[in-house]
Formats: structure tokens, sequence, C-alpha cells
């Protein structure tokens, strides 16, 4: 039984858009093609010199501004990201050091798309379990700069973002209901950026410290995998989907979760995503489109919210929550 | 091949929402029935799904027509 909740939001993009129309002019593509294959619109680009912990830093000063406590006594910050601004240290010890707080732990999750639902199963995990009693999930990416523009078929997809949650001890009113998870190490080679190892699953890697996608893969992937795992995860939990208030699967692509939603009993509907006007922000996307939906008086307290992070690994995690705020 | 084209053929129709006149052994996925990219990896799910078979992103990968379909399927059973 959880003792752990979400109490506070904030998020931020940076202010470059980069329209259908911008990349007409940089690839072969068109806005019809974009929007027919994947909904977006625009996504936010990071300037030259702004990286993931800028973006971070950012989002966590839209929470601070937000929230009516303190985040003096913040005891953990677990930052979601696939690009740091260094290999090390960490984004969340840059965090750290922007605010001074000196009594935190501080580390970065590697899990890709995943990594805000698997950063909230983790904070539920410390602070149900009493080690801790005040944690900051933070997610952020500057994708466009391991993008390769020159590659038609992914480089309309992603965007930069950060958005942040705040995960407190709540034994009367706990927030988290379920989770489910899941890892295919087999497709490691279907998305992928490149580090110091040239070959995976015996596949020889290119890009180039870019990011490589299988499109088609990927999508089959997440379009089987996903709504076996959502049935699953409200079945842990002793709920239907009409218990069910918002799904906010991660913001990948617009058909994709066209296709999702298909395969459940959930109308599409009542999806939140952030896919139409920031495009694929990985670890991002599911925050900004649970900000998006308490902005527009869409998301209100109490609600069950299913959330659920999939990506490069292949791995994924789905949370159910009861939004706290 | 009657039986496994008249699957195809239904499945075909329900995804792309084509007349099923339109779906001739020729007829090309992406040329004469509309699909996008995306459409065709559906496609393929369903195909998976109807004959209980896996289709590899290298194979599906040169299915164009609806008799490349047909053919694919019969020689993996």
């Amino acid at each position: 039984m959880s003792k752990a909740k979400i109490t506070a939001i904030g998020t931020y993009a940076p202010s470059r858009r980069l329209t259908n129309a911008d990349l007409e002019k940089i690839v072969d593509t068109s806005d019809e093609w974009i929007v027919q294959r994947t909904g977006m619109r625009e996504r936010r680009i990071a300037d030259e010199h702004q990286f993931t912990s800028d973006l971070c830093i950012e989002a966590v000063k839209n929470l601070k501004s937000r929230y009516k406590g303190t985040l003096d006594d913040v005891d953990m910050i677990l930052v979601a990201t696939t690009t740091s601004d260094y290999a090390f240290p960490s984004t969340a010890c840059r965090v750290q050091e922007y605010f001074g707080w000196e009594s935190t732990g501080a580390l970065d999750i590697n899990a890709t798309c995943a990594g805000l639902t698997y950063g909230l199963h983790l904070a539920n995990g410390l602070i149900t379990s009493g080690l801790h009693q005040k944690i900051l999930v933070i997610a952020g990416e500057t994708l466009s700069k391991v993008t390769d523009y020159t590659d038609r078929t992914t480089c309309v997809l992603f965007g930069d973002a950060a958005g942040a949650l705040l995960v407190e001890r709540d034994e009367e009113t706990p927030g988290f209901l379920a989770s489910v998870q899941g890892t295919s190490g087999n497709g490691g080679d279907i998305l992928y950026r490149a580090g110091l190892r040239n070959e995976i699953n015996g596949v020889q890697l290119v890009g180039s410290g870019k990011m490589v996608q299988n499109g088609r893969e990927v999508y089959k992937w997440a379009a089987r995998t996903v709504p076996g795992e959502f049935e699953r995860l409200l079945h842990k939990a002793g709920l239907s989907s009409d218990d069910l208030d918002w799904f906010v699967p991660h913001s990948a692509n617009l058909r994709m979760i066209e296709s999702i939603c298909e395969k459940t009993p959930f109308p599409i509907e009542k999806t939140l995503t952030s896919v139409e006007h920031y495009g694929n922000t990985s670890s991002v996307s599911i925050v900004l489109a649970l900000d998006l939906a308490v902005k527009a008086g869409k998301l209100k307290k109490d609600q069950i919210v299913l959330l659920f992070g999939f990506g490069g690994g292949l791995t994924y995690t789905g949370l159910l929550i009861k939004w706290g705020m | 091949m009657a039986d496994t084209l008249e699957r195809v053929t239904k499945i075909i129709v329900d995804r792309l929402g084509v007349d099923e006149a339109d779906v001739k052994l020729e007829a090309s996925f992406k040329e004469d029935l509309g699909a996008d990219s995306l459409d065709v990896v559906e496609l393929v799910m369903e195909l998976e799904d109807e004959f209980d078979m896996e289709i590899s992103d290298e194979d599906a990968e040169k299915i164009a027509t609806v008799g490349d379909a047909v053919n694919y399927i019969q020689n993996q059973q």
C-alpha cells in the first residue's frame, strides 16, 4: 500500500518553435505527410547554449512558483533523461547545484521514454518504505541535439522540454494505486543512440552519436505490448476501464496512440497527449500532457489516471494513480 | 489459395476501408489501396494475428501487393 502522492507539477519548453513548414525547408517532407503519420504540428527546440539541466531547472522553478510549501527539504532528486549535459556528472547534480539543497540525494535515470514513470515508481517506493519524505522527479530532454536532421523519417518527430513532479509522503490519501513493468532487451537494436560500443545483439550500430530508430518495429512493439499491459495494470488495482478518467500514454506519435486505443476498451477522446505542439519529447511527454490538462481544467483532484511510459531498451512502466492536487 | 485470399481481403477491406472489388492480387497497398507506411504495419500485425505467424521487418518490407501477402502467407504455412 502506497504512502506517497504527487503534490506539485511544473514544466518548461524552450521558446523556439520548429514547425512542419520549417521542416519542409530542411528535408523532403510536407505538413500533410507529417500530420497524417504523427499528429505533430510543431516542436520546441533548445538554443545552442541551452542544455537539459537548464530546461530541468526552469521546470523546477515553474513548479516552485505553483507550490505552496518549501522545496528546501527535498531529500532526493531523480532526473529522467537520455540527453544529459555530460556523460557525468549527472543532470540531477546540476539541478542540486543550482538550488543549493545540500542534504539531498541526486541521480539520473536512463529509461528513455519510460523515464518519468520509472522515476515516479522509484519515488513511490522510496517514500512508502520510509527512507525518504520528499522527492523531485524531473524529466528533461534536448533531443534536438541528438537528432539527425538529414533523416526525414526521424527528424520530424523529436522536440525539447522538461517537466517536474513533486512526490511527498501522505499516508491518509496516497496516490499510487498499482504499477506494471516489462523489458525486452532483445529489441535494443531497434531504438538506440550509440555510446562506447558499436554493436548490440550482433547488429552493427550507426548514427554517429545521433538517435536511430526503426519506426515500424517500435510501432509494432508498442501497439502489441501496451494494450495488454493497460488491462493488466487496471486488473492489478481491481479496476476496470470504466473507472479510469484519463489515459496518458507516452506521446510518441498520435497514430501509435490511436492504434493502442483501438486495441483497448478505452476511448481515444479520454487520452491526454502533448504530441501536437511538442512532438515526441521522450521522458517529458507524459508530464507535459498532464500539465496541459491541468491548465485546461481537464485534470482534477482525485481523478484516476493511467500513465504509460515506453521506449528504447526496450522497456516500459505503467502507473495507475489518483491525481492528488 | 481462395481461402487465404478471402481472409486477406477481409482484413484489407476492414483496415483500409476500400472496396472489396479493388482488392486484386496485383493491387499495391501504397499505390492502389491508399495505405501509408503505418497502415502497412497495422496490416502486417493483423495478418500475423489472423494466420498465427510472425512476419519479420525484412520480410514485411518486401510485401508490396496483395499477391505478395497471399504468397508470403502460403509459403510460410
